[in-house]
């Protein structure tokens, strides 16, 4: 099996700032891709999404739990085991993923909920 | 009438009419006429998870939304109307029989055929002149992706 790779899908540049982001932090080139639903219909963004894929086991990391992102995303994964979904896609889910990722996409995805919510807190100011 | 916008989106329920629309409308429905959302369980579910559990979603068959539109339009609250695409938009607005009097496009993205009129709007020859002969029958057309952004009449698109 090639090694699991990670497709960051969001509205508008989310996407792209968020892969540049773990690329400057981990030095990680190869791990993630962006893609946008900037000027494309849903099949249209399926499309985009089916293409970074590239038949590669991937973890679709989607950045909110409704919508476009979302609806073209699990209508690419539905029944296709090496393909897992993601939704609320935040750095730290990324930054752990790209160093995690000889795993299966449903093993990555668990994995990926577990970092990005503990990301989420409040520390004492 | 309680049905406070009818939207032409070819995305159906996203950010923009739940966030954008919904919240500065206080929308507590949401109708998606979809006859091939309707008919699928799995796609009403993942349409669901984008809305929050305040608010009301129906999917409908355009038939059922032909013949329930004036229980909809006498509904004490705020109700929001999305088709995806032109030709049902269009058959919903005769079916309504002048009582749909203004419809709003949200998005209808780019596909091959179809070319830029507005940024989210890309439309074809054939769906333009849809959209032109429903703005000739009387009816509003405008296009305006959220609120805060100018609502373009037709006119000055096509």
């Amino acid at each position: 099996m090639s090694e699991l790779r990670g497709v960051v899908v969001s509205h508008a540049d989310l996407a792209s700032a968020l892969v540049a982001a773990v690329r400057a932090i981990s030095g990680v080139e190869d791990a993630l891709l962006p893609v946008s639903n900037e000027g494309c219909d849903p099949k249209a963004l399926a499309a985009r999404i089916d293409a970074a894929v590239a038949g590669a086991p991937t973890v679709l990391f989607v950045d909110l739990p409704g919508g476009s992102c979302l609806t073209s995303a699990v209508r690419l994964a539905h029944g296709r085991a090496e393909i897992a979904v993601v939704t609320g896609v935040n750095l730290a889910m990324l930054l752990d993923f790209v160093f995690h990722r000889d795993l299966s996409p449903a093993e990555a995805a668990r994995r990926a909920v577990d970092a990005g919510g503990r990301a989420i807190r409040t520390p004492a100011a | 009438m309680s049905l406070a916008l009818v939207r032409l989106d070819d995305r159906l329920i996203h950010g923009q009419v739940v966030v954008g629309w919904g919240q500065p409308l206080n929308a507590a429905f949401i109708v998606l006429v979809d006859d091939e959302v309707r008919g699928s369980e799995w796609e009403q579910d993942l349409y669901r998870m984008g809305v929050p559990p305040t608010m009301e979603v129906v999917f409908a068959s355009l038939a059922e939304a032909s013949r329930r539109l004036p229980e909809w339009e006498a509904d004490a609250r705020t109700g929001i109307i999305l088709a995806g695409d032109i030709d049902t938009m269009a058959a919903l607005v005769a079916a309504a029989a002048g009582r749909i009097t203004r419809v709003n496009i949200g998005g209808v993205h780019h596909r091959a055929g179809r070319s830029e009129r507005l940024r989210y709007v890309y439309l074809t020859d054939d769906e333009a002149a849809k959209l032109r002969r429903l703005a000739s029958n009387g009816v509003d057309v405008s296009a305006q992706d959220v609120p805060t952004a100018r609502a373009v009449p037709i006119r000055e698109f096509l």
